[in-house]
């Protein structure tokens, strides 16, 4: 009976604790929510906690139609896609021939790549400038989309080496036997097996090049190529004192990531402890 | 059947094509970085090479007042930050969550939100809620009556490196909190059974168990939170630009305004040659700590 007592005493203690912490996290988008929906005035001293007097779906249109957001959000979805696949199928075909292909130098470019994941990108920033300058990728969607794959492949590969190196030989063995290349033993039977990782290697670079930031405003400075990102930070710039539809905007482009985050959300957190385990 | 997985020419194929472009975008571009930083150059022409001569310049005279130094102990002082406070906060909510408790699905994939949202949302939304006229942290403090507390958080000097590291905390305590989660989780239950049968119980099982198992996982963390906070650049880029300066100046914001708002393109990479040496350090230094506590704890 007393032990009970004290036991439920202090999982009421624990729930409340987790409630004041998610109230903490999550309280800001909330507020983000509210703010869009409501006028200047509310926003900058009349209301600027409660629930809009009037909900300003006005503040949407605006932001939608007299700006390019949607463009830029669009941009976004592409230079990720493409950051994606790219990075995953080039990581993914090096770690295969570095796990499972018997050749001279593949521990050294094992070595040389994974050197990638101790080196900040941002010492790259000035020479990958001037390249994309010379070979004029400036302000092309190839001037992030070319380095977010470079920068995705390290982490890509740290995990995708891993679950190559776990699969048995016989397979691959079993398939050379059954007439199959190189080429089809690699991409008919081993990546299928390699599913899983794929997965988690695509959500981890979609966070990464999605949410980009210091490449993608050196990069591109026209308005139209600009990935969302960088477009709401250029935003309120523009439309310097009208808060609600820059909170329109913020919404616009976060909850489509949020819903995604939601979906999947078994599959992200998994994919997040994936790339982390042997750090 | 050697023949097959020895393939000179599939090699060729799987490995080329991403070595070209790695060495081509991700490690040249390391090198030349060395070079520029031994270089002269406002970016025009190709410059003149100097040597090693605005090195000091950069760390000790410091003739064009950029307080590069100062940027430097603000990175620590947030690495400080995660390691002494958001690290462990994780751990306590990891282990709460890990151990069971009702609606634990619900909001482990809550805390986590925040971790997708982009940065510069974060800051944008951050600039809104410490505004001194009209944000939301003021505006609260007034309505439980200590308006005493009221500050121009991202203006005065006291309150300004603070308040451009807060959200960084607030955005990633749940990466964080996940990643030793799943550690948690990891731990076999005969092996708790085990240690309450033994009479451990409650902070004892915790220190004795669940903390050497998951301590991998615990250095993994720190090992992000330091290099991660040596690297900080988006909210003080989207919140501050170093303002009121020096106070929230990093590292990166200073590499990226002297090359691309002064057009000193030495003098910016020898700030980039600085993170890359000072990261490499700081892992290895991290990794050789590890090593000899561990070996301290095992004699």
């Amino acid at each position: 009976m007393n032990s009970a007592l004290r036991f439920r005493w202090k999982s009421n203690v624990l729930q409340a604790f987790l409630i004041v912490f998610a109230i903490v996290q999550l309280y800001p988008l909330v507020w983000l929510v509210l703010t869009s929906f409501k006028t200047n005035l509310e926003i900058t001293g009349s209301n600027v906690i409660g629930i809009p007097a009037k909900w300003m779906v006005e503040n949407y249109k605006y932001v939608l139609i007299s700006s390019n957001l949607g463009r830029n959000f669009l941009n976004s979805i592409w230079y990720t896609g493409i950051t994606v696949v790219a990075s995953g199928l080039l990581a993914s075909m090096v770690s295969y021939a570095v796990t499972r292909m018997k050749w001279k130098l593949s521990k050294v470019v094992l070595l040389v790549i994974m050197s990638g994941l101790m080196i900040p990108v941002h010492a790259t920033l000035l020479p990958i400038f001037i390249l994309l300058n010379k070979v004029e990728l400036l302000n092309t969607p190839w001037a992030l989309i070319i380095p977010y794959t470079v920068n995705a492949i390290p982490t890509a590969m740290f995990i995708l080496v891993g679950f190559f190196s776990a699969l048995p030989r016989e397979l691959e063995e079993a398939s050379v036997v059954d007439g199959c290349n190189i080429y089809q033993v690699f991409f008919r039977i081993m990546l299928p097996l390699v599913k899983p990782a794929i997965v988690s290697v695509s959500i981890f670079t979609f966070l990464a090049a999605w949410n980009e930031l210091m490449f993608a405003s050196t990069f591109i400075n026209d308005i139209q190529l600009m990935p969302i990102t960088v477009a709401i930070n250029a935003l309120t710039g523009t439309y310097r004192t009208e808060y609600g539809p820059i909170a329109a905007g913020m919404v616009v482009a976060t909850f489509p990531t949020i819903l995604f985050y939601i979906f999947l959300s078994d599959r992200v957190q998994k994919s997040i402890v994936a790339g982390a385990v042997k750090g | 059947m050697q023949q097959v997985f020895s393939n000179k020419k599939a090699i060729a194929v799987f490995v080329l094509p991403t070595l070209i472009l790695f060495v081509a975008v991700g490690f040249v571009p390391i090198v030349q970085s060395f070079y520029y930083s031994l270089l002269d150059w406002d970016g025009i022409g190709t410059g003149h090479f100097v040597g090693f001569k605005f090195y000091k310049d950069v760390f000790v005279d410091d003739t064009y007042g950029i307080q590069f130094v100062n940027s430097i102990w603000n990175t620590l002082y947030l690495a400080l930050l995660s390691v002494m406070i958001q690290i462990p906060f994780a751990f306590f909510v990891a282990l709460v969550l890990a151990r069971g408790v009702k609606g634990e699905r619900f909001y482990r994939t809550l805390f986590f939100i925040p971790v997708t949202i982009s940065s510069s949302v974060i800051g944008l939304m951050f600039l809104q809620i410490l505004n001194p006229n009209y944000g939301v942290l003021n505006t609260m403090l007034e309505q439980v009556g200590l308006g005493s507390w009221r500050h121009d958080w991202l203006v005065e000097e006291k309150t300004a490196l603070s308040s451009i590291f807060l959200p960084a905390v607030w955005q990633w305590v749940g990466y964080y909190m996940l990643l030793m989660y799943a550690a948690i989780k990891g731990i076999s239950e005969e092996m708790l059974e085990a240690a309450k049968i033994d009479g451990a119980s409650g902070w004892r099982a915790t220190i004795s168990i669940i903390v050497p198992s998951v301590a991998p996982i615990i250095k993994v963390c720190i090992v992000f939170a330091v290099i991660g906070s040596l690297k900080f650049f988006d909210l003080t880029f989207i919140m501050t630009k170093g303002a009121p300066q020096p106070v929230t100046d990093v590292p990166s914001t200073l590499m990226y305004n002297s090359i691309f708002r002064r057009n000193m393109y030495g003098y910016g990479s020898i700030m980039a040659v600085f993170m890359v040496i000072e990261c490499l350090l700081a892992y290895f230094a991290l990794q050789w700590l590890f090593r000899t506590r561990e070996e301290g704890v095992g004699r």
